[in-house]
């Protein structure tokens, strides 16, 4: 069963610089979005805060624009927004799939893509009511001591469970962020930490503005997808996802860029994958591929379904996206 | 802390002083007296809370009440009109979509936000649309019936 929720005050800023300040005031607070997951985890006790600052407000934060010089995504922008926005998803196929991907109809219609980004990491040992916890001593992520997933180990294993990061991520995203310190951007990729405990690169009292993507080849150069692994066929977190972008480069060869996501504390691009030239067996290459995903990925005993699989599923899901989008750029 | 709040339920201004902290759920059937929308799984999983926000479908019992000021709420109380079942009502009684009842109008209410985006929606976008509600006596097949139907009558 789940807690009542604790009482707060809520402030509502108008601008960025109000959030800012609002923040400073009272470094306790927590910034709100849509709520989809802040709330759930509020009830259930995970979250010490008395005060939550409600970004909706911020007109700065709704900014959507998909011009020459790329795709400009609020923070604030809903995922609903996106589902239904057609430039985007011609462009930015995997970033339309993630969104489609992500919770049901209703979370949609409120939930961020700013929210999406620093979505909380998630763990069965953690996911669970405050009675549950104190009855199995808490854990590292939470008022315990121990990982009960990894126990002789020093870090949280929690796992990231975002669908739009690594959808973003194949297509070369960054993030815009505010804080004290006024502005400032940076990859996508270097956002995450390897620790489920603390695997956001907000400094205090920062959070995201908007999302930059360079622009979309609409002459079918670049294709993207998503896909994901879940236990039931809507609302489920990722046991594994993966988002794959195939660039066919001026030379004639094929660039595969993946990125996966349910798997580890971080969405991650998987690296070292060299584009497949022209003289080259493609289904070699993937084979290859699915063999580095195998090699760079760690999910571990998170969620009930065993980490082996989702090893085997992440892989086979980028090996079949990758086999498709290549043969969809011909 | 309170703060007054002043939306549209179901066609009716409200103002009301509200906790910060006060769930929309709770807003509607503990303060408003609408206990269409019930409380399920008090997580955001099942959609038995499921109303209309600004017409699109949301889960209540993850929405707070202070972030619904100025807002259209559309609860299963007001889909019935003049003393009329609407087309949806009528087509889940007709077709048996329900049974025990409890996800009844968060069912209804997502089928009304898919309806008025999509009026003759396909299978898939129905069992898009019911993607976050669930319900465990009918096995679907006859909610899905229900809102074929209800679409049917709507042409």
């Amino acid at each position: 069963m789940t807690e009542a929720l604790p009482e707060f005050t809520l402030d509502r800023p108008e601008t960025i610089d109000q959030a800012v300040t609002a923040m400073a005031k009272r470094p306790s607070s927590r910034f709100l979005a849509g709520g989809t997951d802040l709330i759930v985890n509020m009830r259930r006790g995970l979250v010490d805060t008395d005060c939550l600052i409600d970004l909706t407000g911020i007109s700065e934060l709704q900014q959507l624009s998909d011009g020459k010089s790329g795709l400009t995504i609020g923070a604030g922008v809903t995922l609903r927004e996106i589902c239904e926005h057609r430039d985007i998803r011609r462009s930015y196929g995997a970033i339309g799939e993630a969104c489609d991907a992500i919770a049901g109809p209703g979370h949609r219609s409120v939930a961020t893509v700013g929210g999406n980004l620093c979505l909380d990491t998630r763990c069965m040992y953690y996911n669970q009511s405050h009675w549950w916890r104190k009855a199995n001593d808490f854990c590292l992520k939470y008022k315990g001591d121990t990982c009960h997933v990894a126990p002789t180990g020093k870090r949280c294993r929690a796992a990231f469970s975002g669908d739009l990061a690594p959808a973003l991520m194949v297509h070369g995203a960054e993030v815009e962020i505010a804080g004290p310190d006024g502005r400032r951007r940076m990859p996508l990729a270097d956002l995450y930490h390897e620790d489920g405990a603390n695997h956001l690169g907000l400094k205090s009292g920062e959070f995201i503005v908007a999302v930059h993507v360079p622009p979309g080849d609409t002459q079918r150069m670049v294709r993207s997808a998503y896909a994901k692994v879940r236990i039931r066929g809507a609302i489920d977190f990722p046991l594994a996802g993966v988002a794959v972008a195939c660039t066919r480069l001026a030379s004639g060869e094929v660039r595969i860029t993946s990125a996966l996501t349910g798997t580890n504390s971080r969405p991650f691009l998987i690296e070292g994958f060299d584009p497949i030239g022209l003289d080259q067996d493609p289904d070699a290459a993937f084979t290859n591929l699915a063999k580095l995903v195998q090699k760079q990925v760690s999910p571990q005993r998170t969620s009930t379904i065993g980490s082996h699989y989702r090893r085997l599923a992440v892989s086979a899901l980028t090996q079949r996206l990758a086999k498709r989008l290549t043969l969809e750029l011909e | 802390m309170k703060q007054i709040i002043a939306l549209r339920i179901n066609g009716a201004v409200c103002e009301d002083a509200v906790s910060d902290s006060l769930l929309l759920i709770d807003y509607l059937r503990e303060v408003r007296h609408l206990t269409g929308a019930k409380m399920g799984c008090d997580g955001g999983e099942c959609g038995a809370c499921t109303v209309l926000v600004d017409g699109h479908p949301r889960p209540a019992c993850i929405t707070l009440a202070a972030s619904c000021n100025g807002r259209e709420i559309e609860t299963i109380e007001g889909q019935v009109s003049n003393g009329r079942l609407s087309a949806l009502q009528r087509a889940f009684h007709e077709n048996l979509g329900t049974q025990c009842g409890y996800c009844t109008p968060g069912m209804i209410m997502a089928a009304e936000g898919l309806l008025r985006r999509s009026p003759t929606p396909s299978d898939r976008e129905i069992r898009t649309a019911l993607g976050g509600n669930l319900c465990r006596c009918t096995g679907y097949v006859k909610i899905i019936k229900s809102i074929r139907a209800a679409a049917g009558a709507q042409l």
